[in-house]
């Protein structure tokens, strides 16, 4: 059972955020898996793991844990209690020879408790001007070892826009945030073969429309 | 004072009537033609009957809240356009303070002077100030790519979702003489004759419609259903002249100016959509698309009656 801070800081933020980017999601024509799954996406802002928690319907929502960088995520009260209390993250180190857990027995055992993971393969926020920074072997790690959970690609668009890195005033534009279809590990899928198959079901998911040359 | 309160409340028992026999007539096509939600047009028209209720009610509750009323909801009207707007153009990272100065500096200020009616710094504020100070902020952070596009697109965001927007609620600032405290039956007129309009044109083409007249901007609109359009708005227009300052005759050539800007300001935007590659421009209101699709045609049409009634009717 949440706290009451935490619950208010919930709806705060879930209210900022639509307020600000009007965000709307656009669903797989199959649904959304009602077990727990691995939502992956494009990671470019602060913001993004707040935005995909926004969109999901509540019953799926609540069981959502972004993995975020321990660093970031630990250094003040005030990211402890929005990071660690509101959004229950599963915070990983980052820094290998600090680490005293491994990230993907954290992540499987999250799973394992019942929770879904919201998580950004690139492992850092893309600050370029490509599309997508190649993934990091986390989530197929993740995928060996549990190979039944279902990937889903989520592709965030505008909210780098919104927010770019080094700006402390958003510009009120309209996000929207793509879920695709439920992938899954094969039997025996190479590292490489897998990774290129995940980027690729993402990237499908990006919109082709003009606006944000960025 | 109760002469324009008698007015009004006629005019929304009126608007009323008509929604709900709308609403009536897409409750049985509904139980006819689609009892299930497989008719996507039926769908579409029901979804587009609720949305007009929830309008007309927000309009309405404007209205009563008087002048403050009308200025924050135009006011929010504009701030939700101009997103809606500002997400399809061109901006880099050199734009945002120019991007941030017009959302809550611009937008603001414009809605402030018309409730100081400061007409004067009202009609030049955003052609003459924020004309020159947008592409001084980008020009600042040294990026030239794309600069003269970059400019131009917020400019005319900027034009369209706020300036000529707000022309709406401007005419609550109009001095006309023997039509004191009544100046809010002006908006209704003006709303009134531009919705209707679309929504004729809508109907005569459904019903019909043979000959397109603009294929590649917008294959929906057809000769038969703009001809139709523009003279039953016109028509109603005449009818509407006890609401406004004008003559019948005068209410109905206002209303054909309105109906011909409101067709043209659509096929505009209907343009720049194809040029951006969206067939809408937001998704704020179901069945309706985004905020702009609904506004396209008011936004072409209130600076041009602005203007016509302030030259013609007012002190």
């Amino acid at each position: 059972m949440k706290a009451l801070p935490t619950k208010v800081a919930a709806t705060v933020i879930v209210l900022f955020a639509r307020a600000v980017t009007a965000v709307r999601a656009v669903w797989p024509e199959d649904g959304l898996p009602s077990r727990p799954c691995v939502y992956y996406a494009n990671h470019s802002s602060h913001g993004d793991f707040v935005l995909v928690w926004t969109v999901l319907p509540p019953r799926l929502r609540h069981r959502a844990r972004p993995v975020a960088g321990a660093e970031y995520w630990l250094k003040s009260w005030l990211n402890r209690f929005i990071g660690r209390d509101v959004f229950n993250a599963v915070l990983i180190a980052r820094d290998r020879d600090k680490r005293t857990e491994d990230p993907v027995t954290q992540m499987a055992s999250a799973i394992d408790a019942g929770s879904s993971l919201i998580l950004f393969p690139e492992g850092t926020r893309n600050q370029s001007d490509a599309r997508l920074l190649p993934f990091k072997s986390g989530i197929f790690h993740l995928a060996v070892a549990r190979p039944d959970v279902d990937l889903v690609p989520v592709w965030i668009s505008n909210l780098n826009r919104v927010m770019p890195k080094g700006e402390i005033v958003p510009i009120p534009l309209i996000c929207t945030v793509s879920f695709g279809s439920a992938l899954q590990i094969a039997p025996g899928e190479d590292k490489d073969v897998f990774l290129e198959r995940m980027q690729a079901a993402l990237l499908a998911l990006s919109p082709n429309i003009a606006g944000g040359g960025e | 004072m109760s002469g324009a309160n008698s007015d009004l409340m006629t005019l929304v028992a009126g608007i009323f009537g008509v929604l709900i026999i709308a609403s009536v007539i897409g409750y049985i096509l509904q139980q006819r033609l689609s009892p299930n939600g497989s008719n996507a047009a039926v769908e579409n028209l029901n979804a587009r009957i609720k949305a007009w209720w929830v309008m007309v009610i927000l309009i309405g509750i404007a209205f009563i809240a008087g002048r403050i009323g009308v200025l924050i909801l135009f006011g929010f009207c504009s701030f939700a356009a101009l997103r809606e707007f500002v997400t399809l153009i061109n901006t880099r990272r050199a734009d945002h303070w120019a991007l941030a100065a017009a959302f809550f500096v611009v937008v603001p200020i414009q809605y402030f002077l018309l409730w100081a009616e400061q007409y004067g710094i009202f009609s030049i504020f955003i052609p003459v100030y924020a004309f020159l100070l947008m592409p001084i902020i980008s020009v600042l952070r040294g990026d030239t790519e794309r600069f003269l596009v970059r400019i131009a697109e917020v400019q005319w965001a900027l034009m369209i979702c706020v300036f000529c927007a707000s022309h709406v609620p401007a005419l609550l600032t109009l001095k006309i003489p023997g039509y004191e405290g009544r100046n809010v039956l002006l908006i209704a007129f003006l709303v009134i004759v531009v919705q209707l309009s679309d929504v004729l044109q809508y109907v005569w083409g459904k019903l019909f419609g043979r000959t397109k007249i603009a294929p590649r901007l917008s294959p929906s609109k057809t000769v038969e259903g703009f001809v139709g359009g523009v003279i039953s708005a016109t028509l109603i227009g005449t009818g509407l002249w006890w609401i406004t300052p004008f003559a019948p005759l005068q209410a109905g050539l206002l209303a054909l100016v309105i109906t011909l800007m409101g067709f043209f300001g659509g096929l505009v935007m209907s343009a720049i959509k194809r040029d951006r590659g969206v067939k809408d421009w937001g998704n704020l209101i179901e069945g309706h698309g985004g905020l702009i699709d609904r506004l396209d045609s008011v936004v072409f049409s209130a600076p041009i009656f602005f203007h016509l009634t302030r030259y013609w009717w007012s002190l």
